[in-house]
């Protein structure tokens, strides 16, 4: 926070509101949160009146409001770093310097996005345990791009996601590798979300 | 062999509201209200918020009606809805030192400073019941001395360490967050921070009867009541988007310091030793039984041979909670129709099977 | 990692701010819902937004071991929050204790007319000096009765010589 920001409300100064209905939304959101990880691939559309901070896009400002609490530790890339203050203040989440450390992860840009290998696996006796990550992307679409398979899925679907191309779907059939253990990814672009949890397989590469 | 049981679902539908009609009693006479058993159950509130864990006046107050003055019970009720509330942090250290004291009293020296205030006690109190109770009459008013000069009260144990007659209590370097047994479960050996959640939040009878066993014999910590205070202490907390401490209000705690058998070794001449009780609320009984308590589980660290239930960690810490205590013997009445259905056929078996054995001897007779 | 930035603690107008805050803030905590209703209707209330709309939890309140030693969590206390700030820029921030959602609203709106020079000095009037008159009296009230009960030994000395 800017010393700019410390007259009057002190460090509260530049603070922005969460959701008007704490509850309500945050009830919304895991809902929202739940079906996309049980239909891969499918896109929501988020609505939040949370007053977010730069560098987080509707959706994932959305879930971190939603499923953070001050027993969640998190992890943020580096120009999310500004978003932490604000996520502290409404959730009381810890912010962690290690991916490897954190229960939720964002990564601001498919740019910032570390191996997968890097979050929180989780362990046989508890793969529960494992990061959940945000991936901000520029765009998300369903007519193009990847073809999904597995749980949730009846036969297959499609996904795009703008800037993940063949590095991360290699990455992505290494994180599959590791089931039970692995992570859970929600994709975001503006309000728009969609979930790949670690069972879903990624085919044909064809995102630019 | 599971076999489930079904059934009973009128039954407890109609048993919810026989206990409603119970608990309410005879509906001629006026309902009564959480201000009066706030007000005029005190001690009963106190109990609750101190087991309970949560120090909310109101909401022991409607424990307690609820559990038709079952304290356990209220108890229990209190620790439910404690677990609906997020945490939203820890307070600062309490500065006891500092209370505004209702009550101040000392078994071990007659003059200190600050002086001994006897404060609203049954102390001294004949133990005749007072019939002009059951009716109603005039509100009794309290006494006023002219205002007092300020004046510091320190605390008694403070006084015997200036000289060093008594052991230090300095946290240890860093002052380590303690653990929290709402959020880890207990584990033995306990740290005296853990000993103390627990037993602060333990049952008072069976803390009053461990405390009395150290008395009878039971452990040799030979104790003197160094002090008793009850009053006020004011609450801090720093949060964090504020960058400095304000304070939160008051809470109102019984705290007891127990002076106990010195101890003394070639390199540490004797001093005296020291057992700690807090207590939300007027507990007095609670404070000083928990302090007895504190001072017998300190014998591993004091050199002392753990030979009595009061000073063993694990008898004592196991079975201090009252919630865990009546869940599990209570839990003796619903239905294990099965169990016992395996143990009759057993018995059953092995007494056949004696009787043939008897009828063979007989025979070969 | 630091999230907040400790507000300037090197300057020291800040700090005095800091003090006077702290107790106003400790002192809204104590009042009766009612008074900060009173005080505040006085002086209008403002518009605002919510920072932090008013939450109710626990807090876990800790004590020492013998007073002065190691940490211990001794039971935790309902308490209620929320953070606003007025449409004049000044945020208010509340901790009171209990459950009550509309006094921590009005104790976040006192905070932060207090920190307004523009209504600072007519909430002192009308709300913080009662308030603090009130606070000051229920405590002396509570030690004259303490005081009341304060034991005068005596002592029958023996007559030196005798």
């Amino acid at each position: 926070m800017s010393a700019a920001g410390m007259h009057a409300g002190g460090a509260l100064a530049g603070l922005t509101p969460g959701f008007s209905d704490p509850v309500g939304a945050a009830q919304a959101v895991f809902r929202l949160c739940l079906e996309r990880l049980s239909r891969p691939g499918t896109l929501a559309e988020v609505r939040s009146d949370a007053a977010l901070p730069a560098g987080l896009h509707v959706a994932s400002g959305a879930l971190l409001l939603a499923l953070l609490d001050q027993d969640t530790r998190l992890w943020l890339s580096p120009a999310a770093a500004g978003a932490a203050a604000y996520l502290r203040f409404h959730t009381g989440c810890v912010p962690v310097d290690d991916p490897a450390e954190a229960d939720f992860a964002l990564a601001a840009s498919v740019r910032e996005l570390p191996q997968l290998e890097r979050f929180a696996q989780g362990s046989e006796d508890y793969p529960d345990r494992s990061t959940t990550l945000i991936v901000q992307v520029e765009s998300l679409a369903t007519d193009a791009g990847w073809t999904l398979r597995g749980p949730g899925i009846a036969d297959s679907v499609r996904l795009s996601a703008a800037g993940l191309g063949a590095a991360f779907a290699l990455d992505w059939a290494a994180n599959r590798r590791r089931f039970p253990c692995g992570v859970d990814v929600f994709l975001a672009s503006d309000s728009r979300l969609a979930g790949l949890p670690r069972t879903t397989r990624l085919e044909d590469s064809a995102c630019t | 062999m599971y076999v489930a049981v079904k059934g009973g679902e009128r039954a407890i539908l109609n048993s919810y509201a026989l206990l409603g009609e119970v608990r309410r009693g005879d509906p001629a006479l006026p309902e009564l209200s959480l201000e009066q058993i706030r007000e005029q159950l005190r001690l009963a509130v106190d109990r609750v918020m101190c087991e309970g864990s949560v120090y909310d006046p109101e909401l022991a107050a409607l424990a307690i009606k609820q559990a038709a003055g079952d304290l356990v019970e209220a108890i229990f009720l209190l620790r439910a809805y404690r677990a609906t509330l997020p945490r939203l942090g820890y307070t600062l250290p309490l500065d006891t030192a500092h209370m505004r004291l209702w009550r101040r009293v000392s078994a071990t020296f007659k003059d200190l400073p600050g002086g001994q205030l006897l404060g609203s006690t049954y102390d001294y109190t004949q133990r005749l019941l007072d019939f002009s109770l059951a009716a109603a009459g005039e509100a009794p008013v309290a006494a006023q001395a002219a205002p007092a000069a300020a004046e510091a009260v320190p605390r008694v144990v403070d006084l015997l360490g200036d000289e060093g007659l008594i052991e230090a209590h300095v946290p240890a370097a860093g002052d380590p967050e303690p653990r929290d047994l709402t959020r880890e479960p207990l584990t033995f050996p306990a740290e005296r921070a853990v000993r103390l959640q627990n037993l602060a939040r333990g049952d008072e009878g069976f803390l009053l009867a461990m405390g009395y066993s150290t008395q009878r014999g039971y452990s040799h910590s030979h104790p003197f009541a160094g002090e008793i205070r009850h009053g006020l202490a004011e609450v801090e907390i720093e949060p964090e988007e504020l960058g400095f401490a304000i304070s939160i209000g008051d809470l109102e705690l019984t705290e007891c310091q127990m002076v106990n058998q010195f101890a003394g070794s070639k390199t540490q001449p004797p001093q005296f030793t020291r057992g700690y009780g807090l207590a939300f609320g007027a507990s007095e009984r609670k404070a000083m039984a928990m302090s007895l308590v504190d001072r017998a589980l300190r014998a591993g660290e004091l050199g002392e041979a753990a030979e009595s239930p009061a000073q063993m960690q694990e008898f004592v810490l196991s079975h201090s909670d009252s919630l865990e205590a009546s869940g599990f013997v209570q839990h003796l009445k619903l239905p294990h129709y099965v169990d016992f259905q395996a143990e009759l056929e057993l018995v059953r078996r092995m007494r056949a099977g004696l009787q043939a054995a008897g009828e063979e001897e007989e025979r070969a007779a | 990692m630091q999230m907040f930035q400790p507000v300037d603690s090197q300057d020291h107008p800040q700090q005095e701010d800091h003090a006077a805050r702290r107790a106003w803030m400790g002192a809204l905590a104590r009042a009766d819902t009612a008074l900060l209703e009173h005080g505040l209707r006085e002086v209008g209330l403002p518009d605002y937004v919510w920072l932090r709309r008013p939450e109710t939890g626990l807090m876990m309140v800790r004590g020492r071991a013998g007073g002065t030693g190691e940490r211990f969590n001794l039971g935790e206390m309902t308490v209620t929050r929320c953070a606003l700030r007025l449409a004049a820029g000044e945020s208010g921030v509340a901790y009171v204790p209990g459950r009550s959602h509309r006094k921590a609203e009005l104790a976040a709106l006192a905070d932060a007319l207090l920190q307004s020079p523009q209504s600072a000095a007519a909430l002192r009037a009308a709300l913080l000096e009662p308030l603090e008159r009130e606070l000051q009296e229920r405590a002396e009230c509570m030690q004259r009765k303490a005081q009341a009960t304060r034991v005068e030994f005596f002592t029958v000395a023996r007559e030196a010589g005798a």
